[in-house]
Parts: structure tokens; sequence; C-alpha cells
């Protein structure tokens, strides 16, 4: 067993964790933050994205124990404490961007990376963010449209796809 | 509290059926709040882990769980030998029928003398973790012979060849006939006769969330199950008459569901075994499909053979259509096999063919157990008829929108009815719909005239564009009914209740919003509950497309059952006649005067309180439960065109626009509905050129991640253009039709049909699905090729 410490949503969490324990696990089950999903554990449908120190990761393919000391961020850590919605988390209930909601917490961590580091992204810079969520749901254009929607940038605008 | 709307309509809420509202589902999944079966924690939860085959048909020699039993945190390793106490048979029922019984064609709970697939369960191991029980898992011995396998439908019926599971006699499982009209006639005096062999293929189900169970023995001898399912109710009736406890003492839930898709449809072998294995240990078990399991152990809807043969007058007219189809039914049949019977009977779709006749055979292979995935055999039956009427038109030079047009039902015909049987023997009858006007707006939508000349341009430059359409009908809102009630509580908190159930769709909103007009109320108040057993006593749950109809129907009428009794014991209570009173925001109050009583005051009147007056002739309680019965079928309809370009040195294709119009009559919600049709549209695409499901010649699984096996992301779909139209569906209260697979089932249609035409240069025909990059390849060059050897027979 291994003890770590990390700071996820800006609250510090210790633990012991079994080397093999991956992030995903350890946040789901540890520390009862049950909005990261796991879809395939192989690391391709993306709904287990969390950021680790700013950048997303696939919670599935990343140990718990290699995230010693890291700045963990989770879907839980994106409404304000008083339950105000980020206005992206908005965005995708105006524009039904969520429907079983399975994949939602992945979209929606991998997207607030996308948004950090290019605020007004194209339709074409949107898709391809998410080309590494897997959604059976939506077709995704509802998705691709909340995230536009809070940039201002309308759908199919030039420059896009 | 009165709002300006109440200026316009007297009323504090507008009408919400109709309206664009955002999802009462939504808050909690946004947040990471949802509850999904693996979100679900009990007391000293142990976890599961399943031991599957291997092997794709072997004799089962030996299994020794001794290591596995010695590992330490492993509390239990079970064969079904160990289960046998709990259960009345060691065979699954018959999945969604009234009989439940065991027959040769239901798998086994657990398997310990002959497994038949890759991936069938055949031992449980119960441990601390999960980690743990795989780790066990890993030390379990099983000694195999192996066996022949049957890996192919169409050699499985072949004469010595060997079959898929000792016990049975051949491979077929069964053989039907279907079809109506004089076809040898109609083929004897046709003008033409065109025919093309068809293979399809639409891989697995794929909700982003795979299935799970968790079961919780409770004091007294009761059990309760949770399953990620979309039968909660069958799943009850069906461990109720497994397992050796009483029914009333079984309880059945679903939690937050991740996606259907018809896989969660089935009564599965880990949904008997867990609760069997909880009752034998008296403990807390949950298990959770991992995504290599969903490959290898949910259903798929899998193979298809179509051997077709079309007649045509002059004109392109249909005068007959015949031919045979063999589909692979896997190892095993969890439920009855409605997927061949539905494919057969819905390829007639929205046209009107005076003669038919199809000879299905379906067949057991050494594979994963096939059942529906969305669209249930109606996307084949769409694929196979608008690719035969893509030949007509092609042969007989005539445009491809115009041989349909000729074709189709004329909306002054409806109600048509078909000279086809449901398989519940009533007949099938369309009940409204307009396809000529549905197929001529999309086309003008499209600019599927001018498109002839785009791609003469196109072609100039050396591009290859093509352009595709297919049509499509859906019977949507099987019965026989759905569960729907309304409870207004003492608070006033208005609660609806429902056998339908939730698994994404937004079954809950428009619930809601039907609830929510009746009692003049907003949708948001408003709490559903889906999917429950001890909530909801019968129900059927989700798949056909149906829960909008049926529990939509149910949900009004109870809803107006509550209002009417509402008004009625406000009349009696406030002295005043019931036509001077309207129910509004939560109050019953005078039109004109300004009396009024609470929805929640009433609540606690008629919950009846010791030494209280009680309203003359008023049943107890503020509430009403409907079952509203149907046994037609409201049908929906859509039209599709897709413009793709393809790359004939790569093989690639892209799609360039697509415009679906979609007809589900009333929409409840009409965001909702885009989100159903560009959903299923995204499906159909991913059958159409991606989705495959691989084995090979062993019936070893080939694609058995999502690396090998292709989900459609966002950068291969276009922005889908989606237009409605709402002819009301006659037969129901709410005027509503289905959606869930009306996006899916024309779209791979349409889709081949554009790349076809794309690559008219080469005259190629398309007749299978999925084309991928590599399959069309090798489609072009063997057309080069042939155009090299022999240049004069080149259209």
């Amino acid at each position: 067993m291994q003890e770590i410490t990390l700071l996820v949503n800006n609250r510090p969490y210790s633990g012991t964790v079994e080397a093999r324990t991956t992030l995903a696990d350890f946040l789901r089950h540890s520390l009862g933050l049950k909005g990261t999903h796991l879809g395939c554990e192989h690391g391709v449908c993306g709904a287990c994205t969390v950021l680790v120190d700013g950048a997303s990761v696939r919670g599935c393919l990343m140990l718990a124990v290699q995230a010693e000391g890291a700045i963990v961020e989770t879907v839980e850590g994106l409404a304000a404490d008083d339950g105000t919605l980020h206005r992206l988390q908005e965005a995708f209930s105006k524009e039904h961007g969520l429907q079983c909601g399975f994949c939602t917490p992945g979209m929606l961590m991998t997207l607030i990376e996308l948004l950090r580091e290019n605020p007004s992204p194209t339709e074409t810079e949107v898709r391809e963010a998410i080309s590494g969520n897997l959604c059976r749901c939506t077709g995704y254009q509802s998705i691709v449209r909340a995230v536009l929607s809070v940039t201002g940038r309308p759908v199919g605008a030039a420059g896009d796809l | 509290m009165a709002g300006t709307d109440a200026m316009t309509s007297g009323r504090t809420h507008a009408p919400s059926v109709g309206q664009r509202i955002t999802r009462i589902e939504d808050g909690p999944l946004l947040t990471g709040h949802g509850e999904f079966l693996d979100d679900i924690v009990l007391p000293d939860l142990l976890h599961c882990a399943f031991v599957r085959s291997p092997l794709a048909h072997a004799r089962v020699d030996a299994i020794d769980v001794e290591a596995a039993r010695a590992l330490p945190g492993v509390h239990a390793v079970l064969t079904l030998d160990d289960l046998m106490p709990q259960l009345r048979s060691g065979r699954m029922p018959l999945g969604a029928s009234p009989v439940g019984g065991q027959n040769k064609s239901t798998p086994f709970v657990l398997s310990d003398k002959e497994v038949a697939y890759v991936g069938e369960p055949m031992v449980l191991v119960v441990a601390e973790s999960r980690y743990i029980a795989e780790d066990a898992a890993a030390l379990v011995n099983i000694a195999f012979s192996s066996l022949p396998v049957v890996s192919d439908a169409r050699k499985a019926l072949a004469d010595g060849a060997p079959v898929c599971r000792t016990e049975l006699d051949s491979n077929r499982m069964s053989n039907f006939h279907v079809g109506y009209g004089d076809v040898d006639e109609a083929f004897a005096n046709a003008a033409h006769v065109f025919e093309d062999e068809l293979w399809q293929h639409r891989g697995c189900g794929h909700s982003m969330e795979g299935r799970g169970v968790v079961a919780e023995v409770r004091p007294g001898g009761e059990l309760c199950v949770w399953s990620s399912t979309q039968m909660p109710h069958d799943v009850y009736y069906m461990l109720a008459g497994m397992l050796r406890v009483e029914q009333e003492k079984l309880r059945v839930v679903t939690p937050d569901v991740g996606g259907g898709f018809g896989p969660k449809y089935c009564f599965y072998p880990e949904e008997a075994a867990l609760p069997a294995a909880a009752l034998l240990l008296r403990r807390n078990l949950k298990w959770v499909e991992d995504r290599r399991e969903t490959f290898i152990s949910s259903i798929q809807e899998r193979d298809q053979y179509w051997s077709m043969q079309v007649a045509v007058d002059s004109e392109g007219l249909l005068l007959g259509l015949r031919g045979r189809m063999i589909h692979d039914q896997g190892a095993y049949a969890p439920k009855p096999v409605n997927l061949p019977y539905n494919a057969v009977t819905a390829v007639t779709g929205p046209y009107i063919l005076p003669a038919y006749r199809m000879d299905v055979d379906v067949v057991h292979t050494n594979k994963v157990p096939v059942s529906s995935v969305r669209g249930a055999g109606y996307p084949q039956a769409a694929f196979t008829m608008e690719r035969m009427l893509d030949l007509v038109a092609v042969r007989l030079g005539i445009d491809r929108a115009e041989i349909r047009r000729r074709n189709l039902i004329p909306a002054d015909k409806m109600p048509y009815t078909k000279k086809l049987q449901a398989r519940s023997g009533a007949s099938l009858v369309y009940d409204s719909g307009d396809y000529p006007a549905a197929q001529a707006q999309v086309l003008a939508a499209a600019g599927w005239s001018d498109f002839a000349e785009r791609q003469k341009k196109a072609l100039d430059q050396g591009r290859y564009i093509g352009i595709g359409l297919a049509n499509a009908v859906k019977g949507t809102g099987r019965g026989p009914f759905e569960s729907g009630a309304v409870r207004i509580s003492q608070d006033g908190k208005v609660s609806i209740f429902t056998g339908a159930t939730a698994m994404g769709q937004g079954i809950a909103t428009a619930l809601a919003q039907i609830c929510a007009d009746e009692l003049a109320i907003g949708p948001d108040s408003i709490s559903v509950t889906a999917g429950d057993t001890a909530r909801t006593e019968i129900g059927l749950g989700g798949f056909a497309s149906r829960q909008m109809v049926t529990a939509g129907s149910s949900v009004k009428l109870a809803a107006k059952a509550v209002a009417a009794k509402a008004i009625k014991a406000a009349s009696k209570i406030l002295s005043v006649p019931e036509g001077d009173l309207e129910l509004d925001d939560g109050y019953v109050r005078e039109k004109t005067g300004n009396q009024s009583i609470s929805l929640g005051e009433l609540a606690r009147v008629l919950r009846g309180a010791p030494g209280y007056a009680f309203p003359d002739g008023l049943e107890p309680g503020l509430e009403a439960t409907i079952r509203w019965r149907t046994d037609a079928l409201s049908y929906a309809n859509a039209c599709h065109v897709a413009e793709v370009e393809v790359d004939p040195d790569l093989g690639q294709v892209t799609i360039t626009r697509y415009v679906a119009l979609n007809d589900s009559g009333r929409m409840i919600n009409p965001m909702i509905v885009e989100g159903q049709v560009q959903g299923g549209i995204v499906h159909g695409i991913g059958n159409a050129l991606y989705e495959f499901m691989g084995y090979d010649d062993e019936a070893q699984p080939l694609t058995t991640t999502f690396q090998e096996y292709l989900m459609v992301t966002a950068t291969e779909v276009p922005n889908l253009e989606t237009i409605y139209r709402e002819t009301l569906a006659p037969g129901n209260p709410i005027g509503a039709k289905g959606v869930g697979e009306t996006g899916t089932i024309p779209a791979a249609a349409a889709i081949i049909s554009a790349v076809e035409n794309a690559l008219s240069p080469f005259g190629l025909r398309i007749s299978q699905t999925p084309v991928s990059p590599e399959i069309l390849f090798k489609l072009i060059k063997s057309a080069r090729d042939a155009a090299r050897q022999n240049p004069d027979s080149q259209s």
C-alpha cells in the first residue's frame, strides 16, 4: 500500500492505495467522487477524463500513485459551492448536450481544458477536442453547439467544417 | 404569484407540451451527482467477476476453483452447482414472454458442461474488491475439450455441418415464411426483374455505461436488485420465477441508466446469478460489466444475408419482391426471436408492394446471442428495400427519388393496411403520415434536383461526390400498455410513477410536461419515478420506441383524472360550482371570485384523518393510475438525404451534408426529439461505415476494444440538418409517435446510396453494410480491373 496526498477540487485528500489502483477507481471508490465514470477502461472512450495539473488525462490509464502531490480537477468541482452551474454545464443543459449523462463528466472536463487554452475555439477545434470522447446518445452536435454558445461563435461559422 | 402569462392565458404557466424546455434530469448528471449502477454503495458490499469461456465451443471436463478460493480477499468462487439450491432452474427463462419457461435456446445461468460462445459466463467470483475478484478469476482452472465450431450462419445449414451445441439436432432454430399475393405471377408478368445478394451487419449497442447488477439481501427474506436494464419489470418477473424467493419479497429498481440502445432489453445470466449468489452468501453483491465483457457477452445485432429479387413494370412500379434471408442468431436466444420477423415484415416500408414472399432461416452459431439494437431489424429492412429500389432506378435510368415517389403510399390511402401481420397476429395498419410530401420536402431542402450538375462539375475536377436518399417507417408505441400514475402528496408536490424506463432519452421531462399541462403547473416541480417495481406494480419498460406513446398517454389520462378530482373536491369544500373553478399553479381557484384551495390541502383532506369530514362521493386519495391499453402501433416516418465525397484511391468516405426529415407526430419536447433524431442518425452512420463486430473462423472475437471496433466520433459527422413534420397519431390521446429509432433506420441506406452514387463512374454496386475503406477500395479496384479487361461494359 502507498500513501498519497493530493488536491482534488481544491480540497486536500490523503489516503493509502494499492499501487495498481487507477486514479479513476481511487476518485470513485476511495474519495467517493463518483462523477468520474468508467466507460471502457482502455483509454478510448474518454468518460473518465479528469484534469491533472491542468491537463486532461484518462483516469483509467493513470495510477493513483502517479497523482501524488498533483492538483486534480473533476466534474464535482465545476459548479460553484452554492450550486451555481458553470456556464458550460448551463450550456449543456440549454442545448441538450447530454442525454444519459454517462459521458458528460468526461466531455465537460475535456472541454474545460480546451476553453482554458482557447477561449474562442472554432467548431472544427471543438470537434477535434472531443474526438477522444465517445457519446452514443447525442451525435455530438448538441455538445458542439453548447460549447460554441458559451464562446459566442455560431455553429457552422465561416472557417469551420 | 400570477405572472404576465396569466394576463394572456389565464394561467400562471403557459402550456409546456411542444416547448423546448430544458430537462429535469440534467442537474445531477451535469454535476457528477447522478446515481448510476456502479455508484450504488451498500454496507459490506462485495464485488464480483465472471470467469468466461475462452473458447467458442467446447466440452467442460473439469472446473478447478481451489486456487481461486484460496486467494486472500476472496469470499466465494461459485459454479452452477453452488447456485442451484437458490434456483428453480439452471437454465435461463425465455425473457420478455408470458411463459418464461426454459427451452433449448435459452442460455444457462452459468455453464458448466458445454460452452457455446467466447464470453459465456461459467464461474462467479466474489471478493472484497473487483481487483481481487479478477485476480481470482484468472486462477480458476478449467479443462476443456474443443468441439467443432459453427462460425458462419450460411454454412451452418449444410448437410454434415457440426452443431453449435451438442443438445441440438440442427443449427436451424426456426424457419418461417411471410408474404402475400401471387409472387410467381408478379415475376412472370414483370417487364424487369433484378436481383442482388445483400449482407448486413449492425454490431453492438454500446451504451457508454455497460450492464451491471447490485443485489441487496434485506431483513425479512427480502431481496432488492438494481440492474442497469431497460426492463426492470421483466427482470422482476423472470427473477421471481427463477429464485426460491416469494415475488412479494423481491424488488427490482433501475438507477440512472447510462444508455440502453437494445442490449439492456434482455434478461441476462448475470442478472440471475448475482441475486442467487447474494441469497446463498447472505451478502450484498455488485457486478459491473467492463467493456470487454460488453463485446463478448451483451447481445449484438450481427449478420443477416438477404438474397433478393424484385419485379417491376416498365415504369418502375413494384410488382413483386421475393427472397430468402439467413439470420445469425448466435449461440442462444434469450427472448423470443423478433429481429428477423421485424426485418422481413418491415421491408415493404412506406411503399405499395402488390406481392411479397420471404423465406427466413434463423440459425444458431457459436457467437454472442443476437437480439435488438436500436432499430431492431428495421434498418436491415430499410437497407434491403432502398437498395433494391436504387438497383431498379439505376438499371432503368430513372431518378432514384422519382422511382420512390411512384411507389410510395399516397397520403389519401391512409390509414393503409399492409397485408402482413405483426407477431401478435394483428394487422399492420399504418395510421397516418404523408410520405410523398415528406420526401418532396426533404429533397427540396437538400437540393436534390441540382445535384447532378454539381456532381458533374466536381467530377470534372476529379472529385467523386454522391447523393443518396432513403425512406423509412417505424411502428412505434408497442403495447399492450405502460403504467402511468400521478399522485399529489400532502405538501402539494406532484409525482409521476411509471413502468417506463428512463435510460437517457428524457422520458421524465416529457412525462412531466404532459402532466404539468393537465394540472396547470410547471413541469420542473414534478418528480418522476421510473422503473421501480415497488412503486409501479406492473409495467413493461423501454423498447420499440414505445414509451412516449404508451406511458405518455397513461400519464395524460391519469393527470386529467387527478385534475378532475381536485376540481370536484374543491367544489365541495369551497361550495363553488365545478364549472366556476380552474386549476392554476398548485391551486384550485375560482375563475372570477377570490376563493382558492391548494392541491396540498386537497391531498390532505382526501388522504383522510380520523374524526374529520370527508367530501361526499369522492374516493380517498388525490391520485390516479392509468394503464392505457393499445394493440395498434403508431407509425413514424423519416426520409434522409446524405451527400458524400469519396476518395477512390483510399476508399475514404466523408459525409459532407446530411438532411433528415422526421415525422413522429406531436412533439412533446422538440429539443428532445431533435436529440433522438441526431443521435439515431449518428448510430446509423456507424452502421454504414464503421461498426463491425468481427470473428475469425473459430468464432474468436476480433474486435473487443474501441480501438478495433470503431464508434463514430465528433469529427466524422457534419452538422445534421433536421426537418420535422407533425402528423398527429390518431390512435392515442397525445397524438405522438415514437422517435428513438427513426433516426437510425434509413441512415445506412441513405449513406450507401450516396457512396454508390459518388462512385457511379466505376459502375459498381454496393450490397453491404458496413463499408470500410478497405472494402470500398477493393470494390473500386475490382471495378477498375473489370473495366480495364472489358472496356465496353462500363455504363
